[in-house]
């Protein structure tokens, strides 16, 4: 018990240290932006030296480098495509010394934007024409955390089959073996099992790998430096792609049935078939966004929440706001673990019941009870 | 539009497609070298312990249907035991008795024979001695007689009658 509060003060104490570091160097940010810039001073005046919405979603959105900590930060490479044909440079090349956007002539001249590169006029103005052309694949901070998140899976997993290949069936389960295993069993029987029915053994790669790409993003997520924080579940692409396979998985996998129930109701008066089918219809469509929203707003609503507690210390310019701030920003980071495991539950959850949706079989026609009455978030 | 409004909620189409190709290659990989093995191996053992329990079960009714099996084999041993014990005694009187009877029916019929050849002997001897008696009779008679009688047919006869009536009695 004593060693739990000893624990909990130590959490707060580092936080607090962290805060009023951070607090300094960020005075040392805004200082050094005024000693560089008089028009860029200027500005920041007029804003009151701070902008909490810019800070927050500068931390949620996507870079081009990931920022360490202070002035050190990895320059990841840009890849671009446009009619010129595809082009790659660091991304360090465009930014100077000062940690200021630069303009950098590549097959366009190209500048970094609210956080995208965009191609600019002589003037510095944004060329949307040109920008629109230009295909942006860099890896960026939120790829390189999905590369680290696959990498460290694929080492997580191929391990554990090794284990499972080393100890044989009939020996118990060891170490990341013993903790994966129930994990494992609990996709199996709490998402495949009761939403697909008996043929959920084949869709069971496709919910494993769905659902701990979707996990271990999420913790990733919660982590705030390097390797981890990059806000990539809660990034509409990343869940868009996912939601995406999860559509063409059911459409693909839906048998004769289920587009029956789309277009023409069983059981139901024709006026009421009308009816039903663009409904229906909709729905198809409704439930890969419905995924990709909820993972996306759960997760980004999260790390705007904890950002801003952090922030209130900004914003009333004392570090005894802290007191507050850092508590409630453990207390909600203690909610965001759950969220992260439950989101990746959810969305496991959801597209089992899907495919499961999609392949059932009917094999009564006359009373049909509509069983997509789905509980959403 | 919403999209432009809020750069968020607007998708990065390089983010979309290294998740496409990300996700791909980790379904594939794991797919083919992870979940198959880890998933077949999980119900391989979860199998194993159905079967295992299962042959547990079955030993288990096994060995009750053996026990009550050998309780009633033992009850019919004891039975058996019990039975052969009765007919052995029961052999055991009658060859007892029977002995005894053929033993009692030897003794009569010895004792009878005995006697028959008891009698038989005590007659022959009776017989022997009266007809030694007689010829002792005789020739003391005639010896007697010889210096007394001359006429010898005459005494004969007389012996003679005399003799029939000794063979008489």
């Amino acid at each position: 018990m004593s060693l739990r509060s000893v624990q909990s003060l130590l959490v707060a104490t580092f936080g607090l240290l962290l805060i009023t570091f951070s607090n300094v160097s960020l005075a040392q940010d805004s200082a050094h932006a005024v000693a560089a810039e008089g028009k860029e001073a200027a500005h920041a005046e007029k804003e009151g030296k701070f902008n909490v919405t810019e800070t927050i979603l500068e931390h949620i959105k996507d870079s081009h480098s990931w920022h360490l900590w202070g002035h050190t930060s990895i320059h990841l490479p840009v890849i671009l495509y446009s009619d010129k044909g595809l082009e790659s440079f660091s991304s360090s090349k465009l930014m100077n010394e000062h940690h200021e956007q630069v303009v950098y002539n590549g097959h366009y001249p190209y500048k970094v934007v609210d956080g995208k590169i965009r191609v600019v006029n002589a003037d510095g103005s944004v060329n949307k024409e040109a920008s629109a052309r230009v295909w942006d694949f860099s890896i960026t901070k939120n790829v390189t955390a999905l590369l680290v998140s696959v990498t460290l899976l694929m080492l997580i997993f191929l391990s554990v089959a090794a284990a499972y290949k080393k100890r044989g069936v009939n020996s118990a389960p060891k170490g990341m073996q013993s903790f994966m295993e129930p994990v494992i069993l609990f996709v199996r029987d709490e998402v495949a099992k009761p939403n697909i029915g008996h043929h959920y053994i084949k869709y069971m790669p496709f919910l494993l790998s769905l659902f701990f790409l979707i996990l271990i993003n999420n913790f990733l997520g919660l982590i705030p430096f390097f390797p981890g924080g990059a806000n990539l579940s809660g990034n509409i692409a990343f869940t868009m792609t996912l939601a995406v396979c999860v559509f063409i998985v059911v459409n693909i996998k839906g048998n004769k049935s289920y587009w029956k129930h789309i277009f023409w109701m069983p059981g139901m008066h024709w006026s009421m078939k009308l009816f039903l089918a663009p409904i229906e219809l909709i729905g198809v469509f409704i439930k890969p966004i419905s995924l990709m929203v909820r993972l996306f707003a759960n997760l980004t609503a999260g790390h705007i929440l904890v950002l801003s507690l952090v922030c209130l210390i900004f914003i009333f310019k004392t570090v005894y706001a802290s007191a507050i701030a850092v508590p409630f920003a453990v207390f909600i980071s203690l909610i965001e673990l759950l969220v992260a495991f439950l989101q990746a539950y959810i969305f496991a959850m959801l597209s089992a019941m899907y495919i499961g949706m999609a392949i059932e079989e009917h094999h009564h026609h006359g009373d049909h009870d509509p069983h997509y009455n789905e509980s959403e978030d | 539009m919403l999209l432009e409004i809020n750069p968020l909620v607007l998708p990065d189409v390089g983010l979309a497609f290294w998740s496409l190709i990300a996700f791909l290659v980790l379904l594939f990989v794991l797919g083919k070298f992870a979940w198959k093995p880890i998933m077949k191996a999980i119900s391989e053992r979860e199998q194993g312990i159905e079967d295992a329990l299962a042959k547990a079960d079955k030993v288990k009714a096994e060995m009750v249907a053996l026990k009550s099996e050998n309780e009633a084999m033992m009850n019919k041993a004891r039975e058996e035991r019990a039975k052969m014990l009765k007919e052995a005694k029961e052999t055991a009187e009658k060859m007892v008795s029977e002995a005894k009877d053929k033993a009692k029916s030897e003794y009569d019929r010895i004792v009878a024979e005995a006697q028959q050849a008891i009698t038989q002997q005590k007659n022959a001897a009776l017989t022997d001695v009266k007809n030694q008696v007689g010829s002792l009779v005789v020739e003391v008679a005639e010896k007697v007689l010889r210096r007394e009688l001359a006429d010898k047919t005459g005494q004969e006869k007389y012996i003679k009658e005399l003799a029939e009536g000794v063979k008489l009695n």
